[in-house]
């Protein structure tokens, strides 16, 4: 089967984020009522696998020994069939 | 060892800039030096052929998923077991500003427990952020385990520059107290960020730049053979990289950044 596995990988709470600051500056700037933003990551991997649970795992893997380091990020993995 | 039958390998890929300052530095010891493309070293798997590795300064790979991964994770994938022998033979391994985050993110640093399969620190964005370029001044805290500052004692304060966006040593949040405790300890503590007469920036801003945890600039691991610092020695080669030389009252041929590569070649020619 083939699979589009979306990886979001954000920073855990504590962990400064300029660009979500800065933005969210311009947004108040532009009239907006924003009181924070949080950026993330999304990595949308396609990829072939026999069960949607080996696709999680491989998504998992990906995140453990490149995408995420777990002193400052967290992460979430969405699965979806792909054409 | 004999100075000439030394030879260093200066690893670079694509966003590497610092290599030919690093080059220089080393080739004023007049050891053999080579700035070696990593995919040549993959080819001829010939890195026990060198006896010092050093990892430069710069953007590796567009710094694309997070600095010094991507060339971590390649050379984990294609050279891990040369990198293993090659540090289990003792060979000493340096790297600076980008090389040492290249070294956190493989798992070499603080590599408590040898290579760590995941990093057990990160070296994260600036606190204040921005991108910080300008001169420091560090106290060297290692008693003698590390083998890149053999020739600085204990307590001498050393002028040194930066040029990072993401330099903040940061450990999980839950282990830091511990981790710091492991690396006073065993002896990997080795720069921390100080005021110019010596007294540790307790985290404030401008003395450390980053926000780094603990004023750390630079660590070893537990053997002492593989070291990580964020500031640049290869820019502070000689006495006139400085930016006020000529406002001082006396001229020396050197700037303190010498040391580092001085205390690894009299490592290796066994002068100390």
């Amino acid at each position: 089967m083939k699979y589009a596995v979306k990886i979001e990988v954000s920073l855990k709470p504590g962990h400064i984020n300029p660009e979500g600051e800065t933005t969210t500056q311009l947004l108040i700037e532009l009239g907006y009522n924003v009181k924070a933003i949080a950026v993330s990551k999304v990595y949308t991997v396609f990829l072939e696998a026999s069960t949607k649970v080996e696709a999680e795992t491989k998504a998992q893997e990906m995140c453990n020994r490149l995408l995420a380091n777990p002193t400052k990020d967290n992460y979430s993995i969405s699965i979806a069939e792909s054409k | 060892m004999n100075l000439a039958d030394i030879k260093v390998c200066i690893l670079r890929v694509g966003g590497t800039n610092c290599d030919a300052e690093t080059q220089r530095a080393f080739q004023e010891f007049g050891v053999q030096t080579e700035i070696v493309q990593v995919n040549n070293l993959i080819k001829h798997h010939n890195l026990l052929d060198y006896n010092i590795l050093v990892f430069p300064g710069g953007f590796s790979y567009g710094d694309y998923v997070r600095s010094g991964v991507i060339f971590a994770r390649h050379l984990s994938a294609q050279l891990g077991k040369e990198i293993k022998n090659f540090i289990d033979a003792g060979h000493p391994i340096l790297g600076i500003c980008n090389g040492f985050q290249i070294l956190v993110e493989y798992g070499l640093l603080p590599g408590f427990e040898g290579i760590s399969p995941v990093p057990e620190a990160t070296l994260t964005t600036n606190e204040p952020s921005g991108f910080k370029c300008k001169w420091v001044y560090l106290r060297q805290e290692n008693q003698g385990k590390c083998v890149f500052t053999s020739a600085i004692p204990k307590g001498k304060i050393i002028r040194l520059p930066i040029a990072h966006g993401e330099g903040r040593l940061l450990f999980p949040k839950e282990k830091s107290e511990a981790f710091l405790k492991r690396l006073i300890d065993e002896d990997m503590l080795v720069f921390r960020y100080c005021t110019k007469e010596g007294t540790i920036a307790d985290n404030r801003y401008p003395t450390n730049p980053n926000g780094s945890f603990y004023d750390i600039a630079g660590i070893c691991n537990s053997e002492g053979n593989i070291f990580g610092l964020m500031p640049h020695p290869e820019r502070a080669l000689y006495w006139w990289q400085q930016p006020d030389w000529t406002r001082q009252n006396q001229m020396m041929q050197y700037g303190d950044g010498k040391l580092i590569f001085q205390s690894i070649i009299n490592k290796l020619t066994h002068k100390i």
